[in-house]
């Protein structure tokens, strides 16, 4: 099975879904003959010409618009967004058109768009390269939103995605881009949007998790298993609709649960995985659940340290398990 | 000057925490070592606590009222004594922690989270029994599980034997679920702390534990007061208090007890132990407290002797000085229920003794001897028994037997001195 990166499991899944059907087509900012500012396109230009692979002007609002229609119409979008924090021209689009179509037309219309877009922090990007916007879509009814964590996920999600009849957000953490590596088979499969994936198995404490966070998680049970202290990691991949079921399965387990995300703490996705832990899992838990989050300042900082600090990292995730395990 | 701390003595070998009732300095007063600086109320007596060092009260950290564990802070003193000026930062800061942190011990260990909770109750599990890893303690659900699968049979065996020969052990009445009971506008509600505490704890243990039986005989006691008040003013003019008609009851008591000590005993789970030494507890009533000091050895005494203690043991309860020592050690109690106009009784228990006798009012009354009527005084004798380790007839034989010797006391049976 071939080893490949985050990224390159991106361009493999808009690759094989483009090829398969001729519906599918990319429209962004310098995503064609650039092949993206991350080169997540690179390669699709040459392939599948310049009516398929398409630069938009840097107006997001259309980007999302033009492929709302498009899609309407019953082609089927990827719209990339350069960045996730330059999304918010497209809000409107996304929230009150993308995500209502089908409820505002009584099921006439449907709206098959793939939004993608790079979030998250690490990489010095500073405010206007590394936010986590998840939390504005979350509680959007008809909007689903894709996080991924490993290679594998990108390609099975991204494909789910691009073949889901209503529109998808799919955000990819953009240091995972060249940093996570994994295995991705070569032949064509999908994963179902809206399920969670245990990614370790663990008996002490659960840490609830998606993103870049799922690989800090799974380095500190690593390193937390010399000690036994067995590690339940759970990746949500998709933050909206959350998979529920799953959520209570894996918190009832140990009654210890760690959340953990990149967003700032306040009203992020996390604390909606807390409020089901609490409604359903009262008698099975053994500790208050704990929350590992950035801290609630207005961006990412710029300066190495202070970035540093504000990001997550293995350490960071690992004494937060040592505390509750030891709880 | 070193600053000092002066913590909550230990009064008494099973205290475990004290209410200051009052403090007899103020911030900035000089005491010398040993002065009073407060009065406590423990469950078992009232004592003052004496300063450890001479110096200037710096800083009251304790307010009346408050309950504290032994050992901990009560206030600080400011002193010019040197002796411990140099273990006094770090060791001191060392005590504090470690002292905090024995009180999270017991904080947590019996602190539960929902899910130990649940399966403690789900596989009916004591949790007195599961040892806690988590933080202080802490019972964790992986304790409860690793309990629950390997179930440690030896070691809750040795347990429940330990605590079935531990007569301290701390007593859980069982809790009948009932709707909360409210005061309404205008009722005074009195917090139930101390002595009231205690005495609520070892009534409800006595009557939950031991199956009380309960029996009345009732007396001719003509003689005895006859005789008690041709003393009584000679008494009181050379020994300056009272010669009590209790003190004969006594008398008779343990006299009898020495006949038959099967009541001067207690019941210890698998055995009966019968003590040797016949020490009466007596029940004294102050205000709204019930103190029960005890009498030692009252087969060895004269009357006078035990009019004397009773006299001093009541004077003690009165002032509010009764000492631990003094309440201790108790066999069989003896309850003059008669001081306060009582004709018939049934007294509880006094846990762990076998048996109570009430000593009723002695009222004159009719009574027939050889098809006459006479007035004669009679007193009922009332005797609550623990049936398990003792039986009717015993317990007539013993009732027999004090009556007997309170009928016929005289001069010549039974002198003063």
């Amino acid at each position: 099975m071939p080893v490949m990166s985050y990224i390159q499991a991106v361009t493999k899944a808009i690759d094989e879904e483009m090829d398969r059907d001729q519906k599918v087509f990319i429209l962004g900012e310098d995503v064609g003959v650039r092949g993206g500012v991350f080169r997540a396109t690179d390669g699709l230009y040459q392939k599948y010409g310049e009516s398929r692979v398409i630069d938009t002007p840097l107006a997001e609002s259309a980007i999302a618009g033009v492929g709302i229609g498009a899609a309407m119409y019953g082609m089927r979008p990827i719209a990339e967004m350069q960045f996730a924090d330059f999304i918010l021209p497209a809000v409107n689009q996304i929230i009150s058109e993308a995500a209502k179509l089908r409820y505002r037309s009584n099921n006439d219309w449907e709206c098959p768009i793939t939004i993608r877009a790079p979030y998250g922090g690490g990489v010095h990007g500073a405010l206007y390269h590394s936010q986590s916007i998840e939390a504005i879509f979350a509680n959007q009814p008809g909007l689903k939103v894709v996080m991924p964590s490993t290679p594998y996920d990108v390609k099975g999600l991204l494909k789910a995605a691009i073949r889901d009849d209503d529109p998808v957000l799919f955000l990819e953490h953009k240091r995972a881009y060249r940093l996570i590596k994994g295995e991705v088979p070569d032949e064509d499969y999908t994963l179902p949007i809206g399920k969670a994936d245990i990614k370790r198995e663990g008996t002490d404490v659960t840490v609830i998790t998606y993103g870049l966070c799922v690989h800090f998680a799974l380095q500190a049970a690593e390193k937390l298993a010399e000690e036994n202290i067995s590690i339940e990691v759970l990746d949500l991949r998709t933050v909206y609709p959350l998979d529920q079921e799953a959520i209570i399965k894996a918190a009832s387990k140990t009654g210890k649960v760690l959340l953990i995300t990149e967003d700032n703490k306040e009203g992020s996705i996390i604390g909606e995985v807390a409020a089901i832990i609490s409604e359903n899992c009262l008698f099975d838990l053994d500790a208050p659940i704990k929350r590992l989050a950035g801290p609630d300042v207005p961006s990412m900082p710029y300066a190495p340290t202070l970035e540093k600090e504000f990001m997550l990292n293995a350490d960071k995730v690992e004494q937060s398990i040592r505390e509750l395990a030891e709880f | 000057m070193t600053k000092e701390r002066i913590n909550m003595p230990q009064l008494g070998e099973s205290v475990t925490e004290g209410t200051i009732s009052n403090w007899l300095v103020k911030t900035g007063d000089h005491v010398e070592k040993y002065d009073p600086i407060a009065e406590v109320m423990t469950d078992k007596v009232n004592a003052e606590v004496p300063s450890s060092f001479t110096g200037e009260i710096s800083e009251i950290i304790a307010g009346e009222g408050e309950t504290i564990e032994v050992g901990e802070l009560m206030c600080f003193i400011e002193t010019k004594e040197k002796k411990n000026a140099l273990n006094d930062e770090k060791p001191d800061n060392e005590k504090e922690d470690s002292s905090t942190q024995t009180k999270d011990n017991t904080s947590m260990k019996k602190r539960y989270s929902p899910v130990v909770m649940r399966m403690a109750q789900e596989n009916n599990v004591d949790l007195n029994e599961v040892v806690g890893t988590g933080n202080s303690g802490r019972i964790t659900k992986k304790d409860l599980e690793s309990y629950l699968n390997n179930p440690n049979k030896e070691k809750t065996i040795e347990k429940e034997e330990v605590s079935s020969e531990d007569e301290e052990i701390e007593f859980h009445p069982p809790i009948i679920r009932r709707k909360p009971i409210v005061a309404n506008p205008g009722d005074r509600e009195i917090p139930v702390t101390g002595l009231r505490k205690t005495i609520a704890q070892n009534m409800v243990r006595s009557k939950t534990e031991i199956p009380h039986a309960w029996m009345m005989i009732e007396v001719d006691v003509t003689n005895l007061v006859r005789y008690r008040n041709a003393e009584k003013n000679s008494f009181k003019e050379n020994e300056g208090y009272n010669l009590s008609y209790f003190a004969f009851f006594l008398n008779a008591v343990a006299k009898s007890l020495k006949q038959f000590p099967q009541l001067n005993s207690c019941w210890a789970g698998d055995k009966i132990i019968h003590r040797s030494d016949i020490n009466l507890s007596i029940a004294v009533a102050h205000h709204h407290e019930l103190y029960v000091p005890v009498i030692k050895n009252v087969d060895e005494k004269s009357i006078k002797g035990i009019a004397k203690e009773i006299h001093q043991l009541s004077q003690k309860a009165r002032t509010n000085s009764l000492k631990p020592e003094d309440m201790e050690g108790g066999t069989f109690t003896v309850n003059n229920t008669g001081s306060f106009g009582s004709v018939e009784s049934m007294g509880v228990i006094n846990y762990p003794q076998s048996a109570i006798l009430q000593v009723e009012s002695i009222v004159k009354r009719p009574v027939i001897i050889d098809d006459m009527f006479a007035a004669r005084d009679m007193v009922n004798l009332c005797l609550s028994l623990d049936h398990r380790v003792l039986d009717g007839v015993i317990c007539g034989a013993f009732m027999s037997h004090v009556k007997g010797i309170l009928e016929n006391i005289s001069s010549e049976t039974t002198p003063i001195y």
